[in-house]
């Protein structure tokens, strides 16, 4: 798979650029800053992009700026965001269009090679991946009366199934059985009035759509 | 052993320094009248003679009122017209023979008003009465006997050295009369004794002078006060910055150099970890060590970091993040927040760091199921409740985090309250002023 890496500290571009080659990604440009990205995205054509967020010029979310326009031009291009601290508007807006193939993380989770190539495959793959601080503080905010329905369970089935796991992987993690969880799911669907749905990013649009409008 | 007499010169030199005498205007303390008036005839006295002869033409006014009886009243309406303008000219005077400078007034209206209000706001201030009392009472007053100084100078200058000159005088003159010698001597000796007299008489009038300008034309001891105040908090809001800058600059300078290469030393390791196959499980257990300490020192470094001052505060905005704190803290929080603009950096770093402490303390004493996080900006004041379920008996007076809560919050002219009854609930109110 083709990818692209824009960040502009060297050192962390350089380690990205090891971990996604030696995970079998082939990193057709790394660079520094977001109009360098979109010059890249669009002369290689790559499957993934991973970018951070803060970059050249203006060190404040050149990132996500870049990302939503190449979700706009080249919707088939997954794009994953790095970002130093959690802002769900980011999120939001990342989302907000069409929630197949994004992620956002935070930065430091690089420093966990499974996981984050974990997060990039399902990304890579038309999948989401929310890192587990955003879903937190999606789920903190407002609108939290109907969250209060739920029981502790289900809120962690949510919390799991916001940050883009299948029903099998959240069976895994919270070691219970995959028809536990699909019990749990349509309960969840049914307190906080969605529709239920099978593709899992339509989920992930769910809760989120439920939590920024909702 | 001090002896008394130097025991009194320290206490007074003490009273001159300018931490014990803060109070006083800049610009007094260099000039603070030396405690015993300069001998008559020394170089100081003359200068108070000249001080003293500036002042003689000030003597007008009051001439003019006593003398031309219908026209008091023109006079007075003059004076009080052209009183900005008199009491420039004897600040003038002082500054340049008198060594004193006599703080500048301010408007007592605000600025940019409109006229009528700056007249009412002149016409009801009290350093307007004050000027007036120096120029038309105090000021001519005193010229006067400086005058009569002046004069008695002159004349003792002249009466001393009538020995030598009466033989020049037209006989039947009082200096040569029929007494002869007797006269000139009881002359001779009066001129003395006014030469003597007249300049001390100046030096005494001078002093009193300087005291009634710097009470009756400077701004009074409340108004200086005022100033005072309103420096030292511009100065205090400037230490409150600084530190505030340079906890953003350790931030900036961590998250830039030790966190990426920690990451990226995690990164490499996590690397190592995934990829190295044939290695000696001892190896391999070191390599995950490594891995996992570097993790944890990331973790830490993070949070570190955080407490330093928070990028997404920077960057975002308090409501931003509000919604970490309430999201990482270890019970639920209902957060609501209605902002309806930003706030002055330094005072979102302290609610910030107000609500964050908060949040642990509730989390570590107060055995409480759930919390609640409001902050509301009603005018120009931003309200932060942080309230909870948990057990109360919150004593501010005993806790050190409280006691570092209300020092926050003081910090920026902030106010904190708890009610925190044992049994609980406990609730913290904070307020804080938007601007600085």
């Amino acid at each position: 798979m083709r990818a692209v890496i824009a960040e502009d500290s060297v050192l962390l571009r350089v380690g990205l650029v090891k971990v996604l080659e030696a995970v079998g990604y082939e990193v057709v440009a790394a660079v520094g800053d977001s109009a360098a990205l979109l010059t890249a995205v669009e002369e290689h054509q790559p499957q993934v992009v991973v970018t951070d967020v803060r970059m050249p010029p203006g060190f404040t979310d050149e990132g996500v700026r870049a990302a939503l326009l190449i979700r706009r031009q080249w919707p088939e291009v997954a794009v994953l965001l790095l970002s130093q601290y959690v802002e769900e508007r980011y999120a939001a807006d990342l989302l907000s269009s069409n929630t197949s193939g994004v992620g956002y993380l935070l930065k430091e989770r690089v420093a966990n090679v499974d996981d984050f190539v974990d997060a990039l495959q399902r990304v890579a793959s038309g999948g989401t991946a929310l890192d587990p601080e955003v879903v937190a503080q999606l789920l903190v905010r407002r609108h939290r009366d109907p969250l209060e329905r739920l029981t502790p369970r289900e809120r962690d089935v949510l919390g799991l199934m916001a940050q883009g796991h299948s029903n099998t992987a959240i069976a895994e993690s919270l070691v219970v059985s995959d028809s536990a969880v699909a019990k749990h799911i349509s309960s969840i669907f049914t307190k906080l009035e969605l529709p239920a749905a099978d593709a899992t990013h339509r989920r992930v649009l769910a809760v989120l759509r439920y939590l920024g409008e909702g | 052993m001090i002896s008394t007499s130097r025991l009194r010169e320290r206490l007074r030199r003490g009273a001159a320094h300018p931490s014990v005498a803060w109070v006083r205007a800049k610009g007094e303390e260099q000039t603070a009248p030396s405690p015993r008036p300069p001998a008559p005839w020394s170089v100081a006295a003359l200068g108070e003679l000249l001080l003293v002869a500036a002042g003689v033409p000030f003597l007008l006014p009051l001439i003019l009122v006593v003398t031309t009886s219908q026209a008091w009243c023109f006079v007075t309406a003059l004076l009080v017209l052209f009183v900005s303008r008199l009491t420039r000219a004897q600040r003038g005077r002082f500054q340049a023979l008198g060594g004193l400078v006599v703080p500048e007034l301010r408007s007592p209206a605000e600025p940019g008003s409109s006229p009528p209000v700056r007249l009412l706001a002149w016409a009801r201030a009290g350093s307007t009465y004050r000027q007036l009392g120096y120029h038309l009472v105090v000021g001519p007053v005193l010229a006067l006997v400086g005058a009569v100084a002046l004069l008695g100078t002159g004349a003792g200058a002249v009466l001393s050295t009538v020995i030598g000159w009466a033989w020049l005088m037209p006989r039947g003159t009082p200096v040569r009369g029929g007494h002869g010698f007797p006269a000139v001597a009881a002359f001779t000796l009066i001129g003395m004794g006014l030469l003597v007299a007249a300049p001390w008489l100046a030096v005494r009038v001078a002093r009193v002078d300087r005291r009634a300008a710097r009470a009756l034309l400077g701004p009074s001891r409340a108004v200086e006060l005022q100033q005072r105040v309103a420096v030292l908090a511009e100065s205090r809001a400037g230490v409150v910055d600084a530190a505030d800058a340079e906890r953003r600059r350790i931030e900036r300078d961590l998250h830039d150099g030790a966190q990426q290469r920690l990451v990226s030393l995690a990164m490499n390791l996590g690397l190592a970890r995934r990829t190295l196959k044939d290695v000696p499980p001892d190896a391999m257990q070191v390599i995950v060590d490594a891995h996992e300490e570097a993790q944890a020192a990331i973790a830490e470094l993070r949070d570190l970091v955080r407490g330093l001052h928070p990028v997404v505060l920077e960057d975002r905005g308090l409501d931003a993040a509000l919604s970490g704190i309430a999201a990482r803290a270890p019970l639920p929080v209902r957060l609501t927040v209605s902002l309806e603009r930003r706030m002055a950096p330094t005072v979102e770093a302290v609610a910030y760091f107000v609500v964050s402490e908060a949040l642990a303390n509730v989390a570590k004493h107060a055995r409480a199921s759930r919390a609640d996080l409001t902050v509301r900006q009603l005018d120009r004041t931003l309200h932060i409740t942080i309230s909870d379920d948990g057990v109360g008996g919150a004593d501010p007076g005993k806790g050190t985090g409280l006691i570092g809560l209300r020092k926050r919050a003081a910090s920026v002219d902030g106010t904190l309250a708890i009610t925190s009854p044992v049994g609980g609930p406990t609730t913290i109110t904070v307020e804080l002023p938007c601007e600085l």
